[in-house]
């Protein structure tokens, strides 16, 4: 790792005033940003410490709904009482990532903020890749892009996002609480990542030195029927080939009267499958045509020359966690 | 750039970096760049020219350790090459395989993504110290015992993973594996499934993995 300086900052307005510094970068868990600054992908010259910010609280809103500190651990997170019995999705979204080590370093923000594993992105090897030197080309496009997207991609960049915990905020309809220094924004969670467009070197819509410091959870919600369906290369510790997030509310008469159906590993974001979701209100196990909701949902895929798996994987996943889900 | 140095100077209470030293090496570095910058790559913008120290305290097993060191140095090499502790493993080096694992204050973590400067203050147990009373503890006899391994590099890793692990069982944290993740769960006995989940990061190479999961089922059994 090349030289840094290390700020550890004990108030938000102070790391944000450190954050000034275009090259500086939070730090959480680290587990992303010091893997890529092995790498040299990263190169910042300050990394401000947000850990000692008291921003790791998991508290209640009045509505019902939950606050979960933008530095709470994803483990954390995934046992806590509250998040286990009303947003047992999520739990089951941060359970299915990483590996138990680190989750217990990882963060809520950091999470937000994890990088496409895109090879071409983290090996400085690879002469091209947009993400990483912004015109510079694509190699992926063209080359070993099996784990790449089917959804939103664009000329410059075909990477796919990572996270697990991000569908499932996606399907929950989470919103990120953002602080910088001209003061607090809330973005709904299908607005804070952002397709690559002509600027793959932008992961989400975070303004420079802006800082994440909390995720609201709506009222209570999908408890009862959710699933999270992750299909990877192994059984455990592996990214998503595909994965798919299902929270449904099904009134007394078995329909359904609102869906939250998200995909992960298919696009340069989480990908909110509205339409699908739209076509699932007011049916019910009986009459759904599922095969049609799966269609919707990867509705305008488009395959690179090694993924076009993708597409029926995803499509069958959707059907199968749309079933668990209604079955719950 | 001064005042930005400024803000994140003053925003760092209790990590004893040496300002002097600090601003003194600045203006030795700049004066040598004007001699030899012809010969050097240009340094990214804005990044430091000269290395940052800071001054932390590891209690690594009970033990007081008083370090000097950049931030760049991970807790991993912390233990190893300023410590002295080799116990710790350094495999793959990106959190991928295991063989790092240390407990930070009780928690398991991978010790090569995270840095030192992080962890002042903070007590550290590496598997050096899961001996009781200098003897092996259970889990390290059962690992004995049960022939969990054959080359021993990822055993350090193992077994502090695995002492948290059981720690996480008998707390009630679900796993991936959990059926009822609603329900309080505190169960009796780990399943062989919930312990391969549990112990998904650590990779054997010599794929010791039955004999693993043999070792951690005796000793979760035994002192449960």
């Amino acid at each position: 790792m090349i030289a840094f300086d290390y700020a550890r900052p004990t108030t938000i307005d102070s790391a944000l005033a450190a954050a000034a510094n275009t090259q500086a970068r939070f730090i959480g868990g680290g587990t992303n940003l010091l893997d890529l600054m092995k790498g040299s992908v990263e190169q910042p010259a300050l990394l401000i410490d947000v850990n000692h910010l008291d921003i790791s609280a998991v508290e209640e809103l009045p509505d019902g709904g939950l606050r979960i500190g933008a530095g709470a651990r994803n483990s954390d997170v995934a046992n806590h009482r509250l998040v286990r019995e009303r947003y047992p999705l999520l739990t089951r979204a941060l359970l299915a990532g990483a590996s138990p080590q680190l989750r217990n370093m990882a963060t809520v923000g950091g999470n937000l903020m994890q990088r496409t594993r895109c090879d071409y992105f983290v090996d400085t090897g690879f002469a091209r890749c947009n993400k990483r030197l912004p015109g510079s080309g694509c190699a992926a496009r063209d080359g070993h892009n099996h784990l790449h997207a089917i959804l939103g991609a664009s000329d410059q960049c075909v990477a796919v996002n990572p996270s697990d915990m991000s569908v499932a905020l996606l399907a929950l309809a989470a919103t990120v609480n953002v602080r910088g220094v001209g003061g607090d924004r809330r973005i709904a969670m299908a607005d804070f990542h952002r397709l690559p467009e002509d600027h793959p070197e932008r992961d989400t819509n975070l303004k420079p030195g802006e800082l994440i410091v909390s995720v609201d959870l709506p009222s209570p919600r999908f408890a009862q029927n959710y699933h999270y369906l992750k299909v990877r290369e192994r059984a455990s510790f592996a990214f998503a080939l595909v994965a798919v997030a299902v929270g449904l509310d099904i009134d007394e008469s078995g329909r359904v009267r609102e869906a939250g159906i998200a995909l992960g590993g298919v696009a340069h974001k989480p990908w909110l499958a509205r339409d699908a979701a739209t076509l699932l209100t007011g049916k019910s196990a009986h009459d759904a045509d599922l095969d049609a909701v799966a269609a919707a949902a990867l509705s305008g895929a488009q395959p690179l020359s090694r993924n076009a798996y993708k597409i029926p994987m995803a499509k069958n996943a959707v059907v199968r966690a749309i079933k668990i889900a209604m079955e719950a | 750039m001064k005042r930005q140095r400024a803000a994140a100077c003053d925003s760092r209470p209790s990590i004893n970096v040496d300002r002097r030293t600090f601003i003194g090496t600045m203006a030795c570095a700049g004066a040598g760049m004007s001699f030899g910058a012809l010969a050097q790559p240009p340094p990214p913008a804005a990044a430091p020219v000269q290395a940052q120290r800071a001054t932390i305290t590891l209690h690594v097993n009970g033990v007081a350790h008083e370090l000097d060191l950049e931030p760049r140095v991970t807790l991993l090499d912390a233990l190893r090459d300023r410590i002295g502790l080799h116990g710790t493993k350094k495999g793959c080096d990106r959190g991928q395989c295991g063989a790092c694992t240390v407990l930070v204050d009780g928690r398991r973590i991978n010790s090569c993504l995270t840095l030192a400067v992080m962890h002042d203050q903070q007590a550290i147990t590496t598997v050096e110290g899961l001996a009781v009373n200098a003897e092996p503890s259970a889990l390290q006899s059962a690992f004995m015992d049960f022939d969990a391994f054959q080359c021993g590099f990822c055993t350090p890793g193992q077994l502090c993973s695995a002492v948290a692990m059981i720690d996480e069982a008998r707390a009630g944290a679900a796993s991936a594996v959990t059926a009822d993740i609603k329900a309080e769960s505190n169960p009796g006995t780990i399943s062989d499934a919930d312990i391969r989940e549990r112990m998904s990061g650590n990779i054997c190479r010599c794929g010791a993995y039955p004999n693993i999961v043999a070792a951690i089922r005796h000793a979760s059994a035994r002192t449960g």
